[in-house]
């Protein structure tokens, strides 16, 4: 049995048939983690104890149950974001570095009431800040098509573990493209849904306005079934709503309207990428679906908006890490220098460069020009994306508008690392769904197609993709 | 120009040696990349500060799990880099 190439799908389907356990599946994958994570380095930890006992759990439930979930007993990877209880949760930070989460996150107490079997927590981009996984405070990731180049960010390490075969899907989270990105990068499926259609609870936070909870994995027919899985309001998040979700995952995509954002296909896209996007597109042409070029006249502003907004929301998220109620603590003459030393020696330059933009955006004087303005700005470019679904139903453009890069490549200037995410930020400004997904290989490196769709139209985005993933086989 | 020095302390981080300018250079190149939003005109246009147009949710005022349970705040503590019986322990703030 090759246990390498499953997807949530059929390893669902062999665990119904018992061509194998959840014990039996669950082992040979925390092997392939022990056999190719020196290199990868995906993981920040790994509880081969936990996920073993839910293993044998969940063939419990398997054995006396039917019409269960399809993720029962099949494993997953967890940003370490995202709080699993009684396992260390960092962020990638040094801050964290011993912090025990207290608590399970809502995602993450929805999968274990389900029967899935975590296998351990992901590196990241510290605190989820940067585009290539190279901010983590502990190491980076390699992206498994090439060991030479990033594996994108900041879900860096949730994506390349799916890559690599060393968990069959993962959750990560998006605020500017973290996990479109990355997905991108490793040449894997990821989704962003709508704000507010997954809980943040647990998640620990940077932006509040746009972080979101999503799912990575080997196809979007996955990513949808993760995707149901965590998706609901919740009470301990009160910008969670139900998000509805058609199940039915025959899409007729003749007649459906697609946009192509012409901003989105302008200077500055790699040719490579530009073409296979195209084709991929013109797929869905063939099929009878209607291609249209429309405008999103607000987009060459959005990185500046976004990261205005961001760096604002992360000074006041991130004031809590102070050395006093958890993480690294560093001693000083009175609370001042506690909080001084603590903070500069915990966080690292990306963090702290970000808080003090937000700061400094938030500082009197300055509000009205750069915190307020941004503001009014994402109203502009919400507005753009109803005038454009007004349109059509969804939009298609790449992922990223380079292929994925070496290391230490873009570290030296922060403003090169932030143009990465130049075509996944609207998405997270406006509270749509996005999805990233493969539609071919320039050399041995994956290309990443994004759809976009409006807000709460989570189905019609997920629909689209598993439509064009079968075209595309 | 931005004055690292007060932004870093109003912030709460220390800086390292040669760190100010470091920083100063950094910000500034990221201030100068943002200005092109003073070019785009937003005169009564209202500013976004929530997508999804939710207002005043509210719970019922009760006490919540996680306060409430004693196993939960043996947690927490245990997370505490300094702490006396059920206390966080901070430095003085009166003199």
């Amino acid at each position: 049995m090759d246990f390498k190439k499953l997807t949530i799908k059929s390893a669902s389907e062999g665990l119904r048939k018992k061509k194998f356990s959840s014990v039996e599946l669950t082992e040979a994958i925390l092997d392939e983690i022990e056999r190719r994570d020196g290199e990868i380095k995906a993981f920040l930890s790994v509880d081969r104890e936990g996920a073993l006992e839910a293993a044998k759990d969940a063939d419990r439930l398997l054995a006396k149950e039917e019409n269960l979930s399809p993720l029962v007993g099949v494993p997953l990877a967890v940003k370490d974001a995202i709080l699993v209880k009684d396992l260390v949760s960092t962020s990638a930070s040094g801050i964290l570095e011993n912090y025990k989460a207290t608590y399970d996150a809502t995602v993450i107490k929805k999968i274990k009431e389900i029967g899935a079997v975590i296998l351990g927590k992901t590196n990241m981009d510290e605190f989820a800040m940067g585009s290539s996984t190279e901010n983590s405070a502990f190491f980076p990731t390699r992206n498994p098509h090439d060991l030479k180049k990033v594996p994108g960010g900041s879900s860096g390490g949730s994506a390349a573990a799916v890559a690599a075969d060393e968990t069959i899907w993962a959750l990560g989270s998006d605020t500017g493209g973290s996990i479109r990105q990355p997905s991108s990068f490793c040449g894997i499926a990821g989704f962003k849904p709508s704000y507010g259609a997954v809980s943040r609870f647990g998640l620990m936070a940077m932006a509040s306005s746009f972080d979101q909870i999503g799912p990575l994995g080997k196809t979007v027919e996955d990513c949808f079934t993760a995707f149901n899985a965590i998706r609901g309001k919740d009470s301990f998040d009160s910008t969670s709503f139900d998000v509805g979700l058609d199940l039915g995952d025959q899409l007729a995509v003749k007649n459906m309207k697609i946009g192509m954002p012409k901003e989105y296909f302008a200077q500055g896209l790699d040719p490579r990428i530009e073409m296979l996007v195209k084709q991929a597109i013109e797929k869905l042409q063939d099929q009878g679906a209607q291609i249209k070029e429309i405008s999103l006249p607000h987009s060459q502003f959005a990185l500046a908006c976004y990261y205005l907004i961001l760096s604002s929301e992360i000074s006041a998220n991130l004031a809590r890490y102070d050395g006093i109620k958890y993480g690294v603590c560093r001693s000083g003459e009175n609370l001042l220098d506690v909080y001084l030393n603590s903070r500069k020696d915990g966080l690292g330059d990306e963090v702290r460069r970000r808080i003090m933009l937000g700061t400094y955006a938030l500082s009197a004087g300055y509000y009205d020009a750069y915190y307020k303005k941004a503001q009014q700005i994402r109203t502009l470019i919400r507005k753009d994306f109803e005038e454009a679904f007004k349109q059509v139903d969804v939009l298609m453009c790449p992922v990223s508008p380079i292929l994925p890069f070496g290391f230490g490549e873009k570290t030296s200037d922060p403003i090169q690392m932030y143009l990465c995410d130049i075509y996944t930020v609207i998405a997270n400004l406006a509270g749509v769904p996005a999805l990233s997904m493969p539609c071919g290989k320039v050399g041995n490196l994956p290309v990443g197609l994004q759809i976009i769709g409006p807000q709460k139209g989570d189905s019609t985005v997920l629909q689209m993709g598993s439509a064009l993933e079968r075209l595309l086989k | 120009m931005i004055d690292v020095k007060k932004i870093a302390q109003l912030a709460r981080l220390g800086l390292g040696e040669g760190e100010e300018e470091k920083f100063k250079k950094e910000l500034s190149s990221i201030l100068d990349f943002v200005e092109e939003l003073k070019k785009v005109p937003t005169d009564n246009v209202e500013s976004t500060d929530h997508v999804t147009g939710l207002l005043n949710v509210v719970r019922k005022d009760e006490y919540n799990f996680l306060s409430q349970d004693d196993e939960v705040k043996e947690a927490i503590l245990a997370n505490a880099p300094q702490k006396q019986g059920r206390f966080f322990k901070v430095k003085r703030i009166l003199e």
